[in-house]
């Protein structure tokens, strides 16, 4: 009877995890073929560059592209250093008490808010107290906030797995703290640390509230940080909600799935070159 | 690194270090008891004892690795040539370079062999590539680890078998050309044949150095010591040249010990 019903609960239980991992594949398949099966046929090499023309219902995108590119670029280079600062500033230079715990209480925080609130305090702080204008550097800025939870999360888990013998070794050979961050526990973090800043970039893509409200909606082509621009996503999303063309709302879908496909391919690349020459 | 070298021999201490009513306190664990303890210079000295007995916190404290250790405390000092280590105007990573630490497993950095040798000696602020190479062929060398690596420096020392990293650690820390080498069983994880090669190169560099090691069982301390001290639950019960101590032991517990009643 025993045996019975254990093997009955085994049985249930590969079923259930089957299901899960089934339908989590089948979601995934079904979004990016619906978006591609829409926008890939009448795609075009041209799209990509040529700017847009009425509205976006002719052209192409390259100045929402350029914009992306842009403010994902600003975004992480402010994120990048504050991020895995704080994570080392979290792991190598303090033990656990108030300051660290705070400093989590705090990232936690700015993880859980959603992004319109942040899009909020972008346009209340960076557009109009600093007189940013809607412009790349404000919703940069505000991006980066918002990818910030990411970047120091996923470096302090990568510090923290670094054993404690290479720290050992690094002091036990003369190292400073500093030095020893700088070459033992950065490149031996590096894997986990690019890991954040390619989630990061995922997130910047695909923002979409905030930086309506912080970067604007031009059409126009960027020519300085100050720029007003519209990224990918809002381009799409101001495409379809406002009945502008559907046909060019789903090419700008699949383009950006390709250029993320292009840009997670590379980075992963890079990433298995630099792992793959160092062991 | 010249001008302490020269202080050294001017003030030609016998003693190298000098232990004086040294404690060590984790949080919950009294780890050394009043230890009191000459290291000569030149001379090879085992610390042997079981497990949990202070041998390893013994070690760091020589290089203020237990600096590292949150939460515990120690009393008594330490001299180096007659200088108080733990003096708070003692730079540590200066003290680091002067008594190196070699592991109980190989710890290979995740970078080539070269890199390797001449992480210390980059840190200290050694630049010039002609300079690096130098201390790198020198300190492989005194490793014996030169003719088996010397065509393949610069690809990764995680490719090497554990005994030859056991040997790039050895030479790792020669690199800073420090006066007192300490080895925390080096070849625990070892074969037989490359804790040979590790025994004969240590008998080697005694000519230059000052070693503390603790050895991964008794007979490795009978087979290159000259002295050796045994240590039990925190204590140094007995030291003495390795003859007397495998021989003639004077305490109950070191004969019980070395003959194989405990431990």
């Amino acid at each position: 009877m025993a045996v019975s019903t254990r093997y009955l609960t085994q049985k249930i239980a590969k079923v259930l995890v089957w299901v899960g991992a089934l339908s989590t594949i089948a979601v995934m398949l079904l979004i990016l073929l619906k978006v591609l099966s829409e926008g890939l046929p009448s795609l075009g090499l041209r799209f990509f560059f040529d700017s847009p023309k009425e509205m976006g219902r002719e052209g192409g995108i390259l100045p929402m592209i350029l914009g992306t590119a842009a403010l994902t670029a600003v975004a992480l280079s402010v994120a990048t250093p504050l991020g895995v600062g704080t994570a080392i500033f979290l792991r190598e230079y303090t033990r656990e008490g108030r300051i660290s715990r705070m400093i989590r209480f705090g990232t936690d925080c700015l993880a859980g808010v959603p992004s319109i609130i942040f899009g909020l305090f972008g346009f209340v702080f960076f557009v109009i107290y600093l007189n940013m204008g809607w412009s790349i550097l404000s919703g940069g800025l505000t991006l980066a906030a918002m990818i910030l939870p990411t970047i120091i999360s996923t470096s302090e888990e990568a510090i923290k797995a670094i054993p404690e013998k290479y720290r050992d070794v690094s002091y036990s050979l003369g190292g400073t703290k500093w030095q020893t961050v700088i070459h033992t526990i950065l490149p031996s973090a590096l894997p986990g640390i690019f890991t954040g800043i390619i989630l990061s970039i995922g997130r910047s893509i695909g923002e979409t509230a905030a930086l309506v409200l912080t970067a604007g909606s031009s059409l126009l082509m960027p020519t300085s940080l100050f720029s007003p621009i519209r990224t990918m996503s809002v381009h799409f999303y101001i495409l379809a909600t406002e009945g502008i063309s559907m046909k060019m709302a789903y090419e700008t879908g699949a383009a950006l799935i390709l250029l993320v496909l292009v840009v997670n391919t590379i980075a992963n690349w890079l990433l298995n070159r630099y792992v793959r020459h160092r062991s | 690194m010249s001008a302490i070298g020269v202080e050294g021999e001017i003030m030609a201490p016998q003693d190298k270090i000098v232990i004086q009513d040294f404690n060590f306190i984790y949080s919950e664990l009294h780890a050394l008891r009043s230890i009191d303890l000459k290291i000569q210079s030149n001379e090879i000295l085992s610390l042997f004892g079981p497990s949990m007995s202070g041998k390893t916190t013994l070690l760091k404290s020589l290089n203020r690795l237990t600096d590292l250790i949150f939460g515990v405390r120690h009393t008594g000092m330490i001299f180096l040539d007659g200088m108080d280590i733990y003096d708070p105007e003692v730079d540590v990573t200066h003290l680091r370079r002067r008594v190196g630490m070699v592991f109980d497993l190989p710890t290979p950095l995740r970078m080539s062999i070269f890199e390797n040798v001449v992480y210390g000696p980059r840190l200290s602020g050694i630049r010039d590539k002609k300079r690096l190479t130098e201390i790198a062929e020198k300190a492989l060398r005194s490793a014996v680890l030169w003719e088996e690596v010397k065509d393949r420096l610069h690809t990764s020392a995680l490719r090497l078998s554990g005994g030859q990293q056991q040997r790039l650690c050895i030479a790792r820390v020669l690199a800073l050309e420090p006066e007192v080498l300490l080895l925390d069983e080096p070849c625990s994880g070892l074969d037989p044949i490359s804790t040979l090669k590790i025994e004969e190169s240590l008998i080697e560099l005694k000519k230059e150095y000052t070693i503390v090691i603790v050895p991964h069982n008794v007979q490795q301390a009978s087979r290159i010591s000259d002295r050796a001290g045994f240590f039990l639950s925190g204590e140094l019960i007995e030291i003495g040249t390795t003859y007397q101590i495998f021989t003639k032991p004077k305490d109950k517990r070191t004969e019980d010990y070395v003959t194989g009643k405990f431990g």
